[in-house]
């Protein structure tokens, strides 16, 4: 290590000791500080966590200190080279704003004020709360929200409790409408990583999705890829994305009316005859009645809704066909943005059904897994009472756990009061929509716990926060992936946590015994753990520790490789017509919905990724923070003229419901249509312990407080917001 | 004698800042601070828009502004591959490369000396790609020798369409951008 980082150490140190720190986690830095390194170069596999595509990385120490992370070569995901934020991944260990030990409130809940104690009164008074809870209230009352792989030991002790209620915002807040969609067609999810054969598409359509913003690593390296070999790019989108100047068609469409260009662009395929006859005549369920029903959405219908040129969709529509079946309409990710999602969705997956895509190479292949057992544990004890999401299947197609249903029941105790929450590695404030409906729920607790590795606002509003070691200085369970080929990988410490922070294992395993369910823990460390599973596989623990991944034999993911032609929908087809739907009240086909205007004045408050950031949850990593340090509100810049703005300026934004946002800075750009503002999702933090990131930039969660709910599944569009811009100035 | 040169395909890169980050910590630049940053040239008015976006760095040129200048004799052309570098402890952080680049690639390291990009030459010698080409996930990035005719650099500036910045500074740039 060289003077310089030795001496920024020592600074971190330093701070670090003026800060909310305990005496212990001081002690235990400068004991580190003054323990001698292994001297030289040395590298550890083990898989990412900056984000949840889980890549596999290799950390490289130097005399002992974390120098730097790659990617490991042998990783399907990561195929040796990391997204910015992996590459960053080092400032997760030596960020100073991180937590450090475990917290319980000292006065009321929001107010972050803590007082330090140790694991084990904070472990001991967890469980008597949850004990409490369940003698009262039973299990069910107490619900865990949870992101990421790192929950999987958690889920287990909450359903050793005997509680259904665990859900991630991944489902109605993120991917949800897009999985219920394919399912609805195809029978089958899209699923994480996305079954999307990107590298091998010959068109690649974009509707919403900003591959290159959004940092999915292999995605973007296999956009990358498809872009080299010539495939045609299509690009939908109010703003001029990154993926757009890649793109041969941009269609720059009025927000909320993707459903009309969906349609015309199928009446196009259909009324011209360009679709794939011959999988739809094997395949297709109701193609008759579906083409019937889009038979009036022309173009020139679309036109005035989507204020896209009738002749671009016309052309954009024969590109796509020219190249089926390895054409790929991309099913984007986080998709919960206008209350018809599902339907948009499904509208996605009958456009990628007229080229014949799905199991055929450029557009959906079959996913394929390591076959590694589960631990053999205990039987979990069935709840008595359902789960409180989604009283009365009133969201029928909703398969996973609606978070804001929780949310809802904790409000209105309906179907039955929810007491506790666990909240692990989200940041519900950033995450759900509405923060008043959030802290409305919060209130009605007895019980607030978050495992997190920093201070975020969720954070603040615990009864007690528990500190968890970053990814590279825990076990986490094993990534038995789904993807193009099986694979089983490993994440492993490569470096001791700094202070007195433990991994989710740990906390779940204590917690468990705690409240009398040791049962269900019959191993003592995780490792015992992971050889019980690799044993039983065949595979070997040592192989996996040394590599960070062991990779099983290719397997056929193409029908013309081998794979079943099989589609687990109720009538065996592709789903053209879907009776499930009319069955239970909603479109069979895809209807398009003219989305409500907002306020006369007001832009529609639009919200994405940056590439170097995850969520809000890397804003106290100071090496990404380098590269990113606050978002920036981006105005068509004619727009920003008349309202005598230019970039750089601070402004505020100010929603329909009169929220008034942090102060952010202005990009005036060319790169978006005039009827919207665009700003990076995350930023805006209001939590005291975030103290890099406290106060810049402005959190678009913040003005999100209208939401409308997707009849069919419950997720939560969120663009459905709208906003003024007041200059700074106005505020003094 | 090797003449290193760097070429970067835009076409692939989505400017993820990737290589940003990479010579962050191969290189522990201090915070604050980095050695190579994004450009994004947008041209046109919406939607009918042209975007480039570069990774941009010292563009190690052959008649190198910020050497001629330095009153030191700590800028410098290394004797391999025409990399310009600074010499740390001959460096007086008087600023007069900072002046003179007209790339803006150097800045004051807190501990007093100019800095900058330099070709990873550490890692070049040892055979590495510069620590920027060795991550980047969209492949962009190319390194090599200019004097070698194989080279992959040298057949993709024959190939493909291609600029450098500022050709009109004379500075002789050796970053190329294919288009």
């Amino acid at each position: 290590m060289n003077d310089l980082s030795r001496r920024r150490f020592l600074k971190i140190s330093t701070a670090a000791a003026g800060a909310v720190a305990a005496s212990g986690a001081v002690l235990k830095a400068a004991q580190r500080a003054t323990r001698k390194p292994s001297a030289g170069i040395q590298n550890i596999p083990t898989y990412c966590d900056i984000c949840f595509w889980k890549c596999g990385a290799i950390a490289y120490l130097k005399d002992g200190e974390l120098w730097k992370i790659e990617g490991n070569p042998d990783d399907p995901l990561s195929r040796g080279r990391l997204c910015p934020r992996g590459t960053g991944g080092i400032g997760a260990h030596t960020d100073p704003d991180r937590l450090r030990a475990p917290l319980m409130k000292k006065s009321v809940r929001g107010a972050e004020e803590w007082v330090e104690v140790t694991w084990d009164e904070a472990l001991n008074f967890i469980a008597k709360k949850m004990r409490e809870i369940k003698a009262k209230h039973g299990p069910e009352s107490m619900a865990l929200f949870s992101h990421g792989i790192g929950g999987n030991f958690l889920k287990h002790t909450f359903k050793a409790f005997g509680s259904p209620n665990i859900a991630a915002p991944s489902f109605a807040q993120c991917r949800g409408p897009r999985d219920v969609g394919f399912r609805l067609t195809f029978g089958e999810d899209v699923s994480s990583p996305e079954r999307t054969d990107i590298k091998n598409a010959q068109c690649l359509v974009l509707i919403g999705s900003h591959l290159g913003e959004n940092m999915h690593n292999t995605q973007v390296q296999e956009f990358a890829e498809a872009i080299e070999k010539g495939a045609s790019v299509i690009v939908v989108d109010p703003r001029f994305s990154i993926a757009a100047s890649k793109a041969k068609y941009y269609l720059p469409i009025k927000p909320g009316t993707d459903n009309a260009l969906l349609l015309a662009w199928m009446n196009v395929l259909v009324t011209e005859g360009r679709y794939d006859k011959e999988f739809v005549q094997k395949h297709g369920f109701g193609f008759p009645q579906f083409a019937a029903e889009i038979s009036s959405f022309t173009p020139e219908w679309a036109y005035p809704e989507t204020g896209i040129d009738p002749e671009l969709i016309r052309a954009s529509a024969r590109e796509m066909a020219k190249h089926r079946p390895a054409t790929l309409v991309h099913p984007g990710r986080h998709v919960t943005w206008y209350g018809d999602d599902a339907q948009r969705s499904r509208a996605i997956a009958l456009l990628n059904a007229l080229f014949g895509n799905w199991g055929r190479k450029g557009g959906f292949y079959f996913p394929v897994s390591m076959d590694v057992p589960g631990y053999p544990y205990p039987a979990y004890p069935k709840p008595t009472r359902e789960k409180v999401d989604n009283p009365g299947h009133r969201y029928p197609f909703a398969h996973e756990t609606i978070t804001t249903g929780i949310r809802e029941a904790t409000i209105s105790e309906k179907p039955y009061p929810i007491k506790g929450w666990f909240v692990y590695a989200t940041n519900l404030f950033h995450a759900l929509p509405n923060e008043a409906e959030t802290i409305q729920a919060i209130q009605n607790l007895d019980l607030l716990v978050v495992i997190d590795v920093i201070p975020s606002e969720i954070a603040g509003w615990a009864d007690v926060v528990l500190p968890e070691s970053v990814y590279l200085e825990r076990h986490d369970d094993l990534n038995v992936e789904w993807f193009r080929e099986p694979f089983v990988a490993l994440r492993q410490p490569v470096i001791e946590a700094p202070h007195d922070q433990k991994p989710n294992w740990w906390m779940a395993r204590e917690l468990a015994i705690k409240l009398g369910l040791g049962a269900y823990y019959p191993w003592k460390h995780i490792e015992e753990y992971f050889e019980h599973r690799l044993n039983a596989a065949g595979l070997s623990y040592a192989e996996l520790k040394k590599n960070g991944i062991i990779r099983g034999a290719k397997q056929p993911i193409y029908f013309d490789e081998g794979v079943p032609i099989q589609f687990p929908t109720p009538s065996g087809k592709v789903e053209f017509f879907s009776l499930q739907l009319q069955q239970a009240g909603f479109d069979p086909v895809p209807k398009y919905r003219r989305p409500a205007a907002g306020p006369p004045g007001s832009f529609r408050l639009l919200y994405g990724r940056a590439p170097v950031h995850s969520f809000s949850r890397t804003h106290t990593n100071r090496i990404l923070m380098d590269m990113m340090d606050t978002n920036e509100v981006w105005p068509n810049a004619d727009v920003a003229m008349r309202m005598g703005l230019k970039s750089g300026d601070r402004v505020r934004l100010r929603n329909q419901d009169g929220i008034l946002s942090n102060s952010i800075r202005v990009k005036a750009t060319e790169r978006i249509r005039t009827d919207c503002v665009y700003m990076v999702h995350g930023f805006g933090h209001t939590a005291k312990g975030m103290r890099f990131a406290f106060g810049k930039g402005a959190s678009d969660a913040q003005l999100i407080t209208r939401y409308e709910i997707d009849p069919l599944m419950g997720g939560t569009a969120m663009n459905v917001n709208f906003v003024t811009i007041e200059p700074e100035t106005a505020h003094g | 004698m090797a003449r290193y040169a760097m070429v970067i395909d835009t076409r692939r890169c989505v400017g993820c800042m990737d290589c940003v980050v990479a010579c962050k910590t191969e290189n522990q630049v201090p915070e604050g601070f980095n050695r190579d940053w994004i450009a994004y040239d947008a041209r046109g008015t919406f939607p009918e828009i042209q975007l480039e976006i570069r990774s941009e760095r010292c563009n190690h040129c052959d008649n190198p502004p910020c050497v001629d200048c330095c009153p030191c004799g700590a800028s410098h052309v290394h004797e391999r591959g025409g990399v310009v570098l600074v010499h740390h402890d001959k460096c007086s952080g008087c600023k007069a490369c900072i002046a003179a680049c007209p790339y803006d690639a150097r800045f004051i390291n807190p501990e007093g000396y100019a800095d900058k990009c330099t070709f990873c030459i550490h890692r070049v010698e040892q055979g590495l790609k510069p620590a920027c080409v060795s991550v980047c996930p969209t492949h962009c990035m190319y390194f090599g020798d200019l004097e070698d005719p194989n080279s992959e650099v040298n057949r993709l500036l024959q190939s493909r369409k291609n600029h450098a910045l500022l050709p009109e500074a004379g500075t002789r740039p050796h970053v190329f951008y294919l288009t």
